[in-house]
Formats: structure tokens, sequence, C-alpha cells
């Protein structure tokens, strides 16, 4: 008798998880957009009853996951080269896009009144323009007073995805930068101090006098810090905001390749530090039905995840690249048998 | 006679048996002849477990650095250069910065905690031995990352306000004590660090003093005290040669947590792989924030390979450590013999 419940217990304790994880679809990488695909998957779960579990482990975690297949979808801020995704057999999509945003602290400067251009922030972060009262930085800004004290240079100590925009952005309009330092999630910064997240780098600028950092655009609006002013490509000084990041967006050649890092593009209204964060996925799935849960929960994002992402500081992609998505399913992934996922 | 007295009507034989017993020991009833077999091996599978446990870590550091170490071989531990773009990595930084800041909270935390158990122990009234030692116990239970916050946000400031701007005006143009206090005035560094490490320790080291300064037979103090020393002298000839081994245990406890602190580190040493000044002002890293902070985005190669290096050099320094430590130990002991 008590073998027999023991037994029965036995089964029931190994059969259950596999009955719950045939429906489970798990994912793991970025921490940037964590918050809306953590909702997104609460909504998602409501409407279809079918759940979605995210961990924000960062991105290279979430690259180095899905090479192993230990999780049906990996997270990745930054795109992965064209040719290092085929080495692998997978395939990268968008899914929303964000904004980095240049914050400062220094008293008397309120947000949106301190004008930079990239090539002047490059030689901040590069420790050449070291005080706020620098040639550089007041012939930018006529009529503003700026004290003659030292800046302080704020940056993250981990690596992240907001990190890559940032100094992905720098390379391109700072020559020097670009030889002396690089872009990269974690690069070898000349100077400056390190938080640790995008709370740790808020906290520092908030606390420090005469500070600058980065966060990106939820933490810099949330916590009312003062932005600046980015001179993008066409020459205008733009503030940075979601129509300015959809602008960003738009100028991108989205149909010839994903691998597209949307800083510095071109039109008047592009916010210069702005990125899309993306999912990656194996070409053929060992697993057909779990791909197509991913993909069925991608689709509904899509389709009514919008509003969630606009609340949360994220910008939606425009209807085009959802269209390049979709037939992006339809023609890459699938079975081991080659017939494509089932989306219905 | 005797036969007709009571007592004799007893048996011999039970006389002898009550005085001295016939054989051994009542034999052992054995109900169950695996248990003591079972428990000595529990107890050796635990003592084997542990020993596997660090070989399989030493192993698995070792693999896991193998690139790394084939790339740089020693060189590693002295080369500055930590650039994850061009993938070129060297420890020294972090290497120092674990040193500095663990030197600096020792050379903090050591007197003050003497002096802390000393007047426990010593000086204190009664009615304050009690709660003051409470206190102190408690401070060793704050999780390290509530001081990381408090360094951050309340210390640093202070720091940086009421200490480094008046030395780095006090110093202005001096050669060598000028670019130790030079840097921009945030109050986040190595001597912050380690002032906050001292504060993390303090509540370790001064426990165990006070723990080994109370076992001191009174009988010594009092004959010292009763031949006219002060205090100061029934410590310093008295207390502290009867607990020497335990005192340095202490601090070699508060020593390991320093090298070993994380969370609270990371927040206030500014995160920075560059070796440019010796300020104590200037922001570094140490070897265990680097790992925190790098290794979720580290990707494989060398990037990985030489943070677990990193992690391989902290378990050497440990190591290090520990065994200086038990050779200060033997050496003390020695001495100890020659004297009496």
């Amino acid at each position: 008798m008590k073998s027999s419940l023991l037994r029965t217990a036995l089964v029931a304790v190994a059969l259950f998880p596999l009955a719950s994880f045939a429906e489970d679809v798990t994912g793991a990488g970025a921490s940037f957009p964590a918050p809306v695909y953590a909702k997104w998957a609460d909504s998602y779960n409501k409407a279809s009853g079918h759940r979605i579990n995210y961990q924000s482990v960062g991105s290279g975690a979430g690259i180095k996951q899905i090479k192993a297949k230990t999780v049906d979808f990996g997270a990745s801020d930054a795109p992965l080269k064209d040719d290092e995704l085929s080495k692998d057999g997978m395939v990268q999509f968008p899914t929303v896009i964000g904004g980095v945003v240049p914050v400062v602290n220094v008293t008397g400067i309120a947000a949106g009144q301190l004008k930079l251009t990239g090539a002047v922030l490059g030689d901040i972060y590069l420790g050449k323009v070291a005080k706020w009262n620098d040639a550089a930085i007041t012939s930018l800004n006529p009529g503003v007073t700026l004290p003659d004290a030292a800046i302080s240079v704020v940056r993250r100590a981990d690596g992240s995805g907001t990190s890559f925009i940032f100094t992905n952005y720098l390379s391109k309009v700072n020559a020097e930068w670009k030889s002396k330092v690089g872009e990269g999630t974690a690069v070898n910064w000349p100077t400056g101090a390190g938080g640790k997240g995008n709370e740790g780098v808020s906290a520092f600028v908030q606390r420090l006098p005469n500070s600058i950092g980065y966060v990106e655009y939820a933490y810099a609006k949330q916590n009312k810090m003062a932005h600046v002013l980015l001179k993008n490509q066409a020459g205008t000084f733009v503030a940075p905001d979601d129509l300015n990041f959809k602008a960003a967006a738009a100028g991108a050649d989205w149909a010839k390749s994903f691998y597209q890092v949307l800083t510095d593009q071109p039109g008047k209204d592009s916010w210069p530090l702005t990125g899309a964060t993306f999912i990656l996925m194996h070409k053929v799935q060992d697993k057909p039905a779990q791909a197509s849960a991913t993909l069925k929960f991608f689709e509904w994002a899509y389709a009514n995840g919008d509003k969630t992402a606009t609340e949360l500081e994220y910008v939606p992609l425009p209807d085009s690249v959802k269209t390049l998505v979709a037939k992006l399913w339809a023609a890459e992934v699938k079975d081991a048998t080659g017939k494509p996922i089932p989306l219905k | 006679m005797a036969a007709t007295l009571p007592a004799s009507s007893f048996p011999e034989k039970d006389e002898v048996a009550r005085t001295e017993p016939a054989g051994g020991p009542r034999p052992r009833v054995v109900r169950t002849p695996w248990a003591d077999q079972l428990f000595a091996g529990l107890a050796l599978a635990a003592a084997c477990l542990t020993l596997a446990l660090l070989a399989g870590i030493i192993i698995s550091l070792l693999i896991g650095a193998a690139p790394a170490i084939r790339e740089y071989g020693l060189g590693f531990l002295v080369h500055s250069e930590w650039d994850p773009v061009e993938n070129r990595y060297g420890g020294l930084v972090m290497i120092y910065g674990t040193l500095a800041t663990s030197v600096i909270a020792l050379l903090i935390a050591v007197p003050v905690s003497f002096g802390i158990a000393l007047f426990l122990t010593e000086l204190a009234p009664g009615w304050l031995k009690r709660p003051l030692g409470i206190a102190i116990e408690l401070l060793a239970a704050v999780p390290s990352i509530v001081y990381g916050m408090w360094g951050l946000l309340v210390f640093g400031p202070i720091l940086a306000r009421f200490v480094q701007q008046p030395l780095q005006a006090l110093f202005n143009g001096v050669p060598v004590l000028g670019s130790l206090v030079s840097g921009p005035p945030v109050g986040i560094g190595i001597l912050s660090a380690g002032i906050i490490l001292a504060i993390m320790i303090i509540p370790f080291i001064a426990s165990v003093m006070r723990d080994v300064f109370e076992v001191t037979p009174p009988m010594l103090k009092e004959s010292a005290y009763g031949l006219g020393s002060t205090t100061w002298e029934v410590v310093y000839h008295v207390v502290l040669p009867y607990t020497k081994a335990g005192v340095i245990g202490g601090i070699m406890l508060g020593l390991g947590r320093a090298i070993g602190e994380t969370m609270a580190v990371t927040f206030v040493i500014g995160n920075m792989n560059q070796l440019n000044s010796i300020s104590v002002f200037e922001a570094a890293n140490s070897i265990t924030s680097a790992l925190a902070n790098e290794f979720a985005e580290a990707g494989e190669g060398l990037h990985q390979a030489s943070l677990i290096y990193l992690g391989l050099v902290l378990f050497f320094i440990t190591f290090v450590v520990l065994s200086l430590s038990k050779l200060l130990l033997a050496r003390l002991r020695k001495g100890e013999g020659s004297r009496s």
C-alpha cells in the first residue's frame, strides 16, 4: 500500500514537469528588453494560457545558452553579424527599439538645456575634454553658464547592450575613440567610474556633482534626469523621445539584413543613440512544437504588444519591419525535415 | 564463630563477585551491526567530499583558464591592459586593487578591533559589556550590499567633501603626497573600498579578539595587577602573549573576508581597469568586482578564460594568506618554547 502510493507519487512527479514543459517556452538573454518581455509573457499567458519564461541573464549569457540549445530563444541587445549567425545556423529578428540617453548632473543645467555633438561626447569619455567650461562645450552652448569644474565621467562597469550602442556611436563619430577604444558590450574605458547596471549609473550621476553618464531612456525619464541634446547626422540638435527613436529606425535598410545598428542614422529627426534588441533562434528546430509556441508568442506580441511596449518607454517596430520578420520565419525557420514551422 | 553471624549466611561466591568482577565488561549487545560502519563511512565520505570539492574547483578553474594561461602565462600577473575589444587581457589592475583595498582594510580594522576588544574585556563597566558586544556582533550580520549602497550614497560624498578636497588643497604641488590624493573628487576608489571593507571586517576581528581575551586565566591577570602592572602592561605582557594564536586567527578571518568581498567593493571601487596613478582616490578594480561585472556578458574564448584565470589568482592569494598565517603561528609557538 505504502509503496504503491510512493510509486504513484514518483510517477506523478516525473510526469508533471514533462506535461508542463511541452507548453512552456524558455528564453534567456538581454536585460534591456526584460521588462517588456515579462509584461508580454504575462498578457500572453492570460490571453492564450501558454507560459513563456524569460530569464534576464545578459546578452552574452543568452547567446551562449541559445548556442548550447538549453533555451528555445536567446535575446541580445547587439545584433550578431550575418556570418556569425549562419556559422551557428541561427536567425535573428528585432523586437523593440530603445534609446540610450546621455544625462548630466550640473548645477543650473536643466533637462534638454545642454547641447553636445558626438565628437565632443567622445572627447569627454576619452578624458580629453575634462572641464565643463572647456571651449569645446561652451562654443556649442552660447548663453549657458557652465562651471569651472572637472567632469566626472560615469559609465557601465558590467558588459551591456547599452554600452554597445553608446560605444558604437562614439566609434562612428570620433576617430580617436574608434582607434583607441572601439566598440563592444565591454570596452577598455580610458577614464571614469563604472556603475553596475542602469541603476548604478543613474545613482552615480544623481549623487556626483558635475557628472555625466548614459542610461536607457526609461531610466532617464523615470528618474527625471537632465538629458542632453545631441547633434545627429543631419546636423540638427534632437531630444531623446519616441518619435526620434522611430525616425532612426525608419532609416535602416531592414530588407537587406537584420544586422542593423541604429546609431547615427540619417534623417533630421533621428536620435543618434538608438538601437533595436534582438531575438535569436536556430534555423533547424529539433522540437517543432516548442519553436511553434515561441513564434506564436512573438507573432502575438507584434500584433498586440505595441501599447505595452510604449507604456514601458520602448518603441514598437514599424509595420514594414514586422512584415519582414514574418517572412523570415516562414522562409528560414524549419523543423528537422525541412518543413516550415506551423504558426496556426 | 563467624558462621553464626547472619552476614555469613551470604554465599561466599557473591561477595567475591561484588568486589572484583569476574570477567571483562558485559558483552555488548549488537543490535545493528552495520550502523557503526555506516556512520564511520558517512563521516569519511563527508571528509572526502570536501577534498574532492576542493580538487574539483581547482581542476575546473585550471581547465577554464587554460586558454588564457597558454596565451599569457605568468605575464598575465604583471600586465595592466584589460581590453575586451582588442581581446588583450592582463590582471595587474585587479590584483593590485584586491591587495591594496585589503591592506588598507587591515590597517584600519586591526587597531580599532583591538581597541574594541580591549575595552570590552578590561575597561567597560559590566552593564555596558553585553549591549556593546551584541551591537558589534549585529554589525557582522549586515548584508554586504547594504554596506555597498551606504558607501556609495552616504559615505562616498562625505569622504570626497571633507577628506579628499581638503587633502588635495593641502598637498597641491607636493610631489608624492600630491599625486597620492589626486583624482576627481567623487569619493569612490581604493580608499573608500578599503574603509568600507574595514567597517565590514571589524566585527569579525573584534569578536574573535574579545572571545580569546576573555579566556585568559584571571589568575595570570590578577597576579600581574598584583605586582603593580598598569592595564596596558597586563594586556601587552600577559593577555596578548597568551592569546596571540587566536588574535592572528581573527585577523586572518577578517583578511579572508576582505579579499573575497564582492558586492560592497563593486559599489565603491569605481570599476576602472586603468592603472594610471598611485592615488588612493582613483577609481580602480578588484578581482571579485571584475568577475561579478563582466562574467555574464563575457563571450566565450579569451575574455572568459582570463576572468577564470583571475579567479584562480584569487584562489592562490587566499591560499598564500592562509599558509602565511599558519607559518607565522608555527614560528610564534617555537619562539614560545625557547623563552620558557
